[in-house]
């Protein structure tokens, strides 16, 4: 399974400037790849169009052979760094996991999630519990590919070392492809098989 | 010699309707502890959600309607009240805030930096010296009449620094100043830090963000669930952590992927679950029973130090 980008280029309708030029890339389910750049370089942006959220650019994007589904559950799952900007502030934390799959208690003691935190609503609970919820709800089992962009980056240490190590276990157990965003290159050095800088991909090309 | 701040057992709590009229106060800190001398910095070190935030709001007198405070919070050592904060605060103590988001997206950037003025002769000397401080941190002539949408990242910080800088503070509180910036504008704010305690002003750098603090602090204080647990030093963190006295302490250095990347099970207790006795009871491989009912105290150890520990008590 692959997801290869074949000269992607992408730039704000406002902009003279392109943000990302021919940037070729190909990821697949046997390496964990880390992606670093410098704040403004496209990271973010690269991500969205990987996972099918942004859909106006030049090049394409070939999941395992096909472009995506025009409908139906993207097998590309995009975590993000705010949890809280991504579930609905209206819903409990239950609906907020049913919204994507029907999660099993096995599931949320492998998270770390207690149960009664299932009746709250998302602003009643702090940062790193949210992001297990919201990693555990791109846990879905059609998920095949998943993009961590800064996931961890507003966690405490001991969080963040609680929710790669069970990602990694699943991202092993269903041979899922994995992308890790980050900053952190203490923390792409130990758990990623190899990295790409943005800036060497994209300055290559301009 | 007085500390420039001085918080001393600080509590903050929220009075919530839970059903019908029946209210609730939800206690979020419970204990803090703090203080800054000239010409240091201290971090305040905590994860998201644990309160560390309000810290800085209580000492800028900005907490909402509902919050109740207790304890004491000095400024050159006279105790501060209510109006005495909203006297001082743009004056003697300022705020780096965390982004652009706190800059109002209609005003050009250095109308916003020189702020309010009463008569045209004070907008002018401000001006001059905005233009000068600016010019320090690189900002040039042009970003005067920029609008905060404008900027990046790392000018965004400069702009929020340096405008902290123009009331001549004697004291800066810095609220999560780097996350999500990459590691050279990282180092960029960090060094901003390191010039103002050059100056001999006081920086308070409220963050989670471990490496920072272990960049520039002098001290580093660890928050957990409300309660400073630790006050260590700098030079502590190093090697396996050895010196480090709080186990909550030790595992979250380990947790580092740069330490070993350790897991511990568990999680930080939320407002309204923490019980009688220590905060980091579940999590804590050697706890003792009376941990359970009683709650321990941050004891001085010496060297500038404390812990909130049974086990460092005297005769323990």
């Amino acid at each position: 399974m692959e997801l290869i980008a074949k000269n992607i280029s992408f730039k704000y309708p406002s902009a003279k400037k392109y943000l990302l030029q021919d940037v070729n890339l190909e990821l697949d389910n046997k390496k964990i790849m880390g992606l670093i750049g410098d704040s403004g370089s496209g990271k973010s942006t690269l991500c969205k169009i990987l996972s099918g959220y942004v859909t106006k650019y030049q090049g394409e994007v070939i999941f395992d052979g096909k472009p995506f589904p025009k409908k139906g559950f993207r097998p590309v799952q995009l975590i993000y760094q705010h949890p809280e900007k991504v579930m609905n502030p209206k819903w409990r934390m239950k609906q907020v996991l049913e919204e994507s799959w029907d999660v099993q208690d096995g599931d949320l003691a492998q998270f770390g999630i207690q149960k009664s935190w299932l009746t709250r609503f998302p602003q009643e609970l702090s940062g790193g519990e949210l992001q297990r919820f919201s990693v555990l709800r791109s846990m879905n089992p059609n998920t095949k590919f998943l993009i961590a962009d800064e996931m961890t980056t507003m966690l405490d240490a001991i969080t963040q070392a609680q929710i790669l190590d069970t990602v990694l276990k699943i991202v092993k157990d269903r041979k899922m492809g994995f992308l890790l965003v980050s900053h952190d290159m203490d923390l792409v050095d130990t758990i990623c098989d190899d990295k790409i800088y943005l800036k060497d991909i994209n300055a290559a090309m301009k | 010699m007085d500390k420039l701040l001085d918080v001393e057992n600080v509590s903050i709590s929220f009075t919530q309707y839970t059903k019908g009229l029946n209210q609730r106060d939800l206690k979020v800190i419970t204990d803090l502890t703090l203080d800054i001398a000239e010409g240091e910095i201290l971090a305040v070190l905590g994860s998201s959600g644990s309160g560390k935030s309000l810290l800085a709001h209580a000492i800028f007198g900005i907490l909402p309607e509902n919050a109740n405070l207790n304890g004491k919070i000095k400024f050159k050592g006279k105790e501060l009240s209510q109006e005495d904060k909203e006297e001082i605060r743009g004056k003697g103590i300022v705020l780096v805030p965390q982004s652009v988001n706190f800059l109002d997206p209609l005003m050009k950037i250095s109308d916003i930096a020189i702020g309010h003025c009463d008569s045209e002769e004070e907008k002018k000397a401000k001006k001059i010296k905005q233009r000068k401080i600016f010019e320090h941190y690189n900002l040039g002539p042009e970003v005067d009449d920029m609008y905060p949408f404008q900027l990046s990242g790392g000018m965004a910080r400069r702009v929020l620094v340096s405008t902290a800088l123009l009331a001549d503070p004697d004291l800066v509180v810095a609220d999560e100043p780097t996350p999500g910036l990459d590691e050279k504008t990282v180092e960029e704010t960090l060094n901003h830090f390191k010039h103002m305690k050059e100056d001999g002003i006081g920086v308070l750098l409220i963050t989670h963000d471990i490496h920072a603090a272990l960049e520039v602090a002098d001290r580093i204080e660890i928050f957990y669930s409300g309660y400073v647990i630790e006050i260590a030093r700098q030079e502590d963190f190093a090697g396996n952590g050895e010196n480090l006295l709080h186990p909550y302490t030790k595992s979250l250095y380990k947790a580092l992927p740069a330490n070993g990347f350790e897991v511990v099970k568990g999680y930080q207790p939320l407002h309204g679950e923490i019980i009688n006795g220590c905060p980091f009871y579940d999590r804590c491989e050697m706890k003792f029973d009376r941990c359970k009912e009683e709650r321990p105290e941050l004891i001085d150890v010496g060297n500038n130090k404390k812990v909130r520990c049974f086990k460092y008590e005297e005769g323990a």
